[in-house]
């Protein structure tokens, strides 16, 4: 009998479709995987332990980092956490909270903007990933404008927001928001109905409920397996249970439900956007905790109390009773949760971060056996994994 | 009309003006080989909202030779495990008969020159078509040869799919065109072109839209085009059998992808929409129709995603074959009843 033979082909770290530096050890008889063995760590740089080493408000840049696709969403569920953890959760003001839900969701379109782009890319339709950029280019403005930053955003501040919106901005995202559908519909014509797109995605790289659940999938690629599960309904924050929106369930279980999930979600975004920014009051953006927020400028600028307050914050931080703390949010890959214990000196004494893109990996191996070499570039893609909050 | 020109009655004047049209023709397209990369790129920056190149030159227009330029002057590695010899032919093997196509393909009528006639075709064989096929078959082995004296998995896997790609499509490129030569009656390109030549109506394009489908579509997968890029696949294979290759030896592979889609347009043009036949001289009309060819592979390269291996060997073996084979049957069919 002829000895059967397989080849071992190490995909990554450089490979245009690993979305960065994972890498996979497939081995192929042909062009069918046997097996696939993802490696990780090519990008750590010791997030969890660095923020030990800092006060909670010093910690914040590190999370812009972690999914640096989707860096309001990283913000987002760290003060969250941190405010649970001094228990000010119901300080915070309202237009802080509205004004954190409207850039989650943009943060969103804008992670999912890159997710179709390079899923769309490494399938083969090239147009989509340009269309993709355009949009996302306007988010990346509007970033711009709000926080000095494109990437590195280090908006939302523990109490409330760094700053108030600037001048001209709720126009920006309503102008974005009316004409956001009719571009994804532009996608949806250029994918949806394409025979070829069809033949790539259905039935490809397809994960049963009960596993996805065994794995600890969630988020998108969760729900394109029919688990109606969405922490923005079933564990609101940030004040989301004042808002309507569908949570997109398809079951599926392959690529082409991820792929109509995100969209429709983007859909969702977008009417959430509206609502909130329906709901945006003037008022003021950080909570009144004078030992946890940084004072207003004028008063550092005015009064030597003003002055010393901030010079207290900076230099000493803030000083969390002892205790533990998991805020999980429902960012755009899924659940990110932040874990952190407090031994009641100005540093974390420990932060754990749990991924979301981490998680979703582990099912990649299950998604491609016995699959084709090429569906292996399609189950990385509907997976949405970004290494940097995967390495951390 | 006088006598038709050939090596027994003007030798000198004969072999001066073979070597004229060899000359011409060559030229003409690399030239359009060059600008069929500017093309390509500012089409597709259109139609992604792009610019395309702008810088090289007004308009971008001097990007193709600063390309050539930057590829010519790149070192030119050759991996240590490589079979060096294949190595180095592989990219000749792709060019060469990409070019030596064009031989056989007609691109006008008959001129007198010298008190003798002349056909605007550097050469009639009277097997064209079994020519061209034969050299499209050949250029596949430069593509497998390439994948594997290139000694990387990627390339190996490329040059695999190419010939697993090759089985799949050249069986249904061939039998769609011999519904062609049954109404023409003739092997030879030349008379296929004097076939079809009445009206436009006489195009096979009209009497033979199935075949004529068929074969554009094979051609892309023969070419290697989007949505049959599978070869090369960049973000599968990275870009499979042309990893390894650097310098002018990835220009010539370059090169070769674009030399074969003006060939497959030409041959297209020849087939169905009756080569230099129309409104301007024969050699412009057979060049619009090129460009008109080129555009839509282009724009296809905008549109698709890529099909999956197995699905191309499927749709191969099991949609065009039979398809082709059906339209043997009616144009045979036709041809004897009526």
């Amino acid at each position: 009998m002829a000895k059967k033979e397989t080849m071992t082909i190490n995909m990554g770290p450089q490979h245009p479709s690993t979305h960065g530096v994972l890498q996979l050890v497939l081995e192929l008889d042909g062009e069918t995987v046997v097996d696939a063995v993802p490696h990780i760590g090519f990008l750590h740089r010791g997030v969890e332990k660095l923020a030990e080493n800092r006060s909670y408000h010093r910690a914040l840049p590190l999370t812009d980092r972690l999914d640096y696709l989707a860096p309001m969403s990283n913000n987002l569920g760290y003060v969250l956490a941190v405010e649970k953890l001094l228990g000010i959760t119901d300080q915070i003001p309202e237009r802080a909270k509205v004004v954190r839900v409207m850039m989650a969701e943009l943060t969103r379109i804008k992670s999912h903007l890159v997710w179709l782009a390079t899923h769309a890319l490494d399938i083969g339709a090239m147009t989509v990933f340009l269309y993709c950029f355009r949009e996302r280019e306007q988010v990346m403005d509007m970033y711009e404008k709000l926080s000095g930053a494109r990437m590195t955003s280090n908006y939302f501040r523990v109490g409330g927001l760094s700053l108030d919106l600037p001048e001209g901005f709720e126009a920006d995202v309503l102008s974005f928001i009316n004409d956001m559908p009719s571009h994804i519909d532009t996608y949806e014509g250029l994918l949806t109905g394409n025979k070829i797109w069809q033949k790539r995605t259905v039935g490809v790289a397809p994960i049963s409920a009960e596993d996805a659940i065994d794995i600890g999938l969630t988020g998108p690629a969760l729900r394109g397996s029919g688990v109606d599960w969405d922490l923005r309904r079933d564990n609101p924050y940030s004040g989301y249970e004042d808002y309507d929106f569908k949570v997109i369930t398809r079951d599926g279980c392959d690529t082409f439900d991820r792929y109509k999930n995100r969209l429709d979600e983007m859909r969702e975004s977008c009417k959430i956007i509206h609502q909130a920014l329906d709901k945006l009051q003037p008022g003021p953006i950080l909570a009144d905790v004078p030992s946890v927020c940084l004072p207003a400028k004028k008063d550092v600028v005015n009064s030597i109390e003003g002055l010393i307050h901030q010079f207290k914050i900076i230099t000493e931080g803030f000083k969390p009773e002892p205790g533990e703390v998991y805020q999980g949010i429902e960012a755009p890959k899924g659940e990110l949760g932040y874990y952190i214990v407090s031994d009641g000196s100005a540093n974390p004494f420990r932060m754990k971060i749990r991924p979301p893109s981490f998680v979703n990996l582990q099912a990649l191996p299950q998604m491609v056996r016995g699959k084709f070499l090429a569906d292996v570039i399609a189950a990385i893609g509907t997976l949405d994994i970004v290494l940097g909050e995967i390495d951390r | 009309m006088p006598e038709m020109l050939s090596l027994s009655n003007d030798p000198i004047l004969f072999i001066c003006l073979m070597l004229a049209k060899i000359l011409v023709v060559f030229i003409v397209v690399v030239l359009i080989v060059a600008y069929a990369t500017y093309a390509e790129r500012k089409i597709i920056g259109r139609m992604q909202t792009r610019l395309g190149p702008t810088m090289t030159g007004p308009l971008g227009l001097l990007q193709p030779i600063a390309d050539g330029l930057k590829l010519f002057f790149k070192e030119d590695i050759i991996p240590a495990q490589a079979s060096k010899l294949a190595f180095i032919l592989a990219p000749m093997m792709i060019l060469v008969p990409a070019f030596i196509t064009i031989a056989v393909i007609p691109f006008g009528g008959d001129i007198v020159v010298g008190g003798y006639t002349m056909p605007l075709q550097i050469s009639d064989l009277n097997i064209g078509i079994l020519y061209i096929l034969a050299m499209a078959g050949l250029g596949v082995y430069g593509i497998v040869l390439a994948g594997w004296a290139s000694n990387n998995k990627y390339s190996l896997l490329g040059g695999v799919r190419s010939a697993a790609q090759v089985i799949s499509y050249e069986l249904a490129a061939g039998l769609s065109i011999i519904a062609v030569f049954m109404l023409s009656g003739t092997l030879s390109l030349r008379g296929i072109v004097a076939a079809q030549s009445a009206s436009v109506l006489d195009w096979y394009i009209f009497s033979q839209p199935l075949a004529f489908c068929l074969f554009v579509i094979t051609s892309l997968a023969e070419i290697n085009r989007t949505p049959f890029d599978l070869p090369e696949a960049e973000t599968e294979l990275v870009s499979g059998f042309c990893t390894e290759y650097s310098s002018m030896k990835y220009a010539l592979f370059f090169m070769a992808e674009y030399a074969n889609m003006i060939v497959v347009s030409a041959i297209t043009a020849t087939l169905f929409l009756g080569g230099p036949a129309g409104p301007f001289a024969g050699p412009i009309n057979l060049l619009l129709k090129i460009f008109f060819f080129m555009f839509l592979f282009i724009w296809i390269r905008a549109t698709f995603p890529r099909v999956r291996y197995d699905q191309l060997m499927f749709m191969g073996w099991k949609v065009f074959l039979p398809l082709a084979l059906l339209n043997i049957v009616i144009t045979g069919a036709v041809v004897v009843f009526l």
